[in-house]
């Protein structure tokens, strides 16, 4: 099932005509994370539309918050950094809509945890996101076969719910949360957080493969946590749809400030060479 | 009035699984062999032959005979006090009778590394201290802050042959313990159990710590109705995650003349912001994996909570206890730092007994809970732990006073 666009919706989501646009130019999708407001709102504003300029088909932005326990170490700094200076869901909210403002095309995903969500209210927050310029949103600490609500506030607004996938996940439960997913299927490469190293990918590839199959290959599936360099993305994009990068590319936003540069440059450069590996 | 989980691992809107996929076949699996467990003979036959030969099961009931004057002549009110001796149990808390259950079923599932999160040190004792009792590895992760308040409980984990992890994350105290052992769970489920410390936490925590814990309520309903023959008028426990009190008012849950209080710890007070009144002053979210009160700001940031009791020191609560609040089946107290230490030296000069500072917030609600009974009503306190961890804390707040 396909979430059912608003009225004067396009038929085809932004994030299904991301997937096609690559697959007919013969790629892999890159799929790139940044956590929202890190270092600050208005360089995190210029770093997401530099990202999609360079060459990321679907941005996935970052919530921060204050407890991200399926963060590694390179995404809490960030988070760290964000709150720091007002980062949260609300100017996650804000930011996405200036994003949007400059860049009518590319995909958002909002990516964060429940707690911001749940507190703001559930149906506010989703009319909230659309009313943004959002197209999806991935909770990570939301499972959507164990409480309805957050799906059906999404489907509501016609936004797509990105599940993770993981390797311990039951081939009942991949079925369950494929069928309310949309977008794309987000497989997590490992057991594990995010920025971990990247495992052998011939486990991964068979999961994959596994997951198409049983969701019927409906939707994409995209594969993210460990990949860090232009070889892995080229790497995963063997067996994938899509390779999501994130910790990877905050670091390089967290070195350029730390050397008192302009972040921009440096991760346009660390995307167009992920773009590149992915044909 | 029923306070089953309407759904598998709810009460009502609350609790449930919130966590990343990853963890989701581990709590399943879990689930389903606390379940089959829980009802195995065999495996309560062990279970209870270890809580009485190794945690020293059942703890007594002591009547406080001299605190109740002390209430009488304060209070201007006369009640019978009995306290559940928690204190006693080996390791000097009633975490012990959580752990040695969950270390059993972590051997039926063949899990052989062991992780906990711990605030105060005594959850990380108590699974310490189990785990050298059956041989595994064990890891504990707990706040520096933490760390730091609580020297002696880190070194007597050490001594007892575990690896504790100081966490600088965040606020670095038990919410950010247990963000790491998440963290270590996540990517190492398949050989690793978590042995969570209190009734929080994702499904079937909270209902397997408060099923374990219950032991506390049935011993003390046994206990006193042979003491006096009746049923107490009320109970009183100290909440932050919420197992001990969790644990007493299982015994009570269906008796509804039996009062149920809950304390909070008010901190510096709770018209401050440095206060863990979860209860009191928070709202409902989403923290460490269960839906549930919790402190945060109106942007979903989880707040800082602030305790003298490193054990309270937490920005969520267990989902039962949320619950509770809301039906009104239990009432939701707070007592502050300064409070908790007067009852802490109060117990300790009426009865000869020095309670943990966790347990310490029970006592210094006796008199705003005696106000709310009639005269000759009996009421049972739960002595959580014992405040030997706590000497340097309470030397540093009373200094030489101590010894006036």
């Amino acid at each position: 099932m396909t979430n059912a666009p608003a009225d004067g919706a396009p038929l085809t989501s932004r994030i299904a005509g991301a997937f096609a646009k690559a697959r007919s130019q013969g790629r892999k999708a890159l799929v790139l994370y940044l956590t929202g407001c890190d270092p600050d709102f208005d360089t995190s504003r210029r770093l997401l539309l530099a990202a999609a300029r360079a060459g990321a088909d679907v941005l996935e932005l970052g919530v921060p918050w204050s407890d991200p326990s399926a963060d590694g170490p390179a995404i809490q700094a960030a988070m760290r950094r964000a709150l720091a200076v007002g980062g949260g869901m609300g100017a996650a909210l804000d930011l996405c809509r200036a994003v949007r403002a400059d860049n009518p095309d590319v995909p958002v995903v909002f990516f964060g945890y429940a707690n911001p969500i749940f507190v703001r209210g559930t149906a506010k927050f989703a009319a909230q996101a659309k009313q943004a310029g959002a197209d999806g949103v991935l909770c990570v600490d939301w499972p959507p076969d164990e409480d309805p609500e957050l799906a059906q506030a999404l489907l509501q607004e016609g936004l797509d719910l990105v599940p993770l996938i993981a390797p311990t996940s039951t081939p009942e439960r991949v079925k369950a949360i494929a069928a309310v997913a949309g977008g794309f299927l987000y497989y997590v490469s490992l057991t594990g957080i995010t920025g971990s190293q990247l495992p052998n990918l011939d486990e991964a590839a068979a999961r994959v493969r596994q997951v198409r199959d049983l969701s019927s290959g409906r939707l994409p599936v995209a594969v993210g946590f460990g990949i860090a360099t232009p070889a892995d993305a080229r790497a995963v994009a063997g067996f994938a749809d899509g390779v999501v990068v994130g910790s990877a590319a905050v670091r390089v936003i967290e070195r350029a400030v730390g050397a008192g540069r302009d972040p921009v440059p440096a991760l346009e450069a660390f995307v167009d060479d992920l773009r590149r590996a992915l044909g | 009035m029923s306070t089953v989980p309407h759904a598998p691992g709810r009460f009502g809107p609350y609790g449930g699984r919130y966590v990343s996929e990853t963890l989701m076949p581990a709590l399943e699996e879990l689930t389903a062999a606390w379940e089959h467990f829980s009802r195995d003979p065999t495996f309560r036959t062990e279970l209870d032959r270890l809580l009485r030969d190794y945690v020293g099961r059942p703890t007594p009931l002591t009547e406080a005979a001299r605190l109740a004057d002390h209430v009488a002549r304060v209070q201007g009110r006369r009640l019978r006090v009995f306290l559940k001796r928690e204190d006693l149990c080996h390791t000097g808390s009633h975490k012990l009778n959580n752990c040695v259950g969950q270390i059993l079923l972590a051997q039926r599932l063949g899990k052989k590394r062991i992780i906990a999160e711990t605030g105060a040190g005594q959850h990380g004792v108590a699974t310490a201290t189990v785990c050298a009792l059956f041989g595994l590895p064990c890891e504990i992760y707990m706040g520096a802050v933490d760390v730091e308040r609580q020297s002696l409980n880190v070194f007597r984990m050490q001594l007892l042959g575990a690896r504790v992890h100081s966490v600088k994350d965040g606020t670095a105290t038990l919410k950010d313990a247990m963000n790491e052992a998440m963290r270590d769970w996540v990517t190492n489920v398949s050989t690793t159990h978590y042995v969570l410390g209190t009734v929080a936490g994702p499904h079937p925590y909270p209902t397997m710590v408060g099923e374990l814990q219950s032991v506390i309520g049935s011993e003390a309903r046994a206990q006193i109705q042979s003491a006096t023959g009746r049923l107490p008028d009320a109970c009183l426990a100290c909440v932050g995650g919420g197992s001990n009190a969790m644990g007493l008012f299982r015994g009570f849950l269906n008796d509804s003349q039996v009062r149920l209080f809950g304390v909070e710890a008010a901190g510096e007070g709770l018209h401050t912001t440095h206060h863990a009144a979860t209860l009191g002053k928070g709202r409902p979210g989403v923290l460490h994996g269960t839906r549930s009160y919790v402190l945060c700001d109106d942007d979903g940031q989880i707040a800082e909570a602030h305790s003298v009791s490193a054990g309270l020191d937490y920005p969520g609560v267990g989902p039962e206890h949320s619950y509770l609040r809301d039906t009104g089946r239990a009432e939701y107290l707070a007592a502050t730092d300064q409070e908790a230490l007067d009852a802490c030296r109060l117990l300790a000069r009426c009865e000869g007994i020095i309670p943990a500072l966790e347990s310490a917030h029970a006592v210094a609600a006796l008199g705003r809970v005696a106000e709310r009974l009639p005269d000759g009503a009996s009421v049972i306190i739960n002595v959580s732990g014992r405040g030997d961890k706590d000497m340097g804390t309470i030397a540093k707040y009373f200094g030489a006073e101590v010894s006036s």
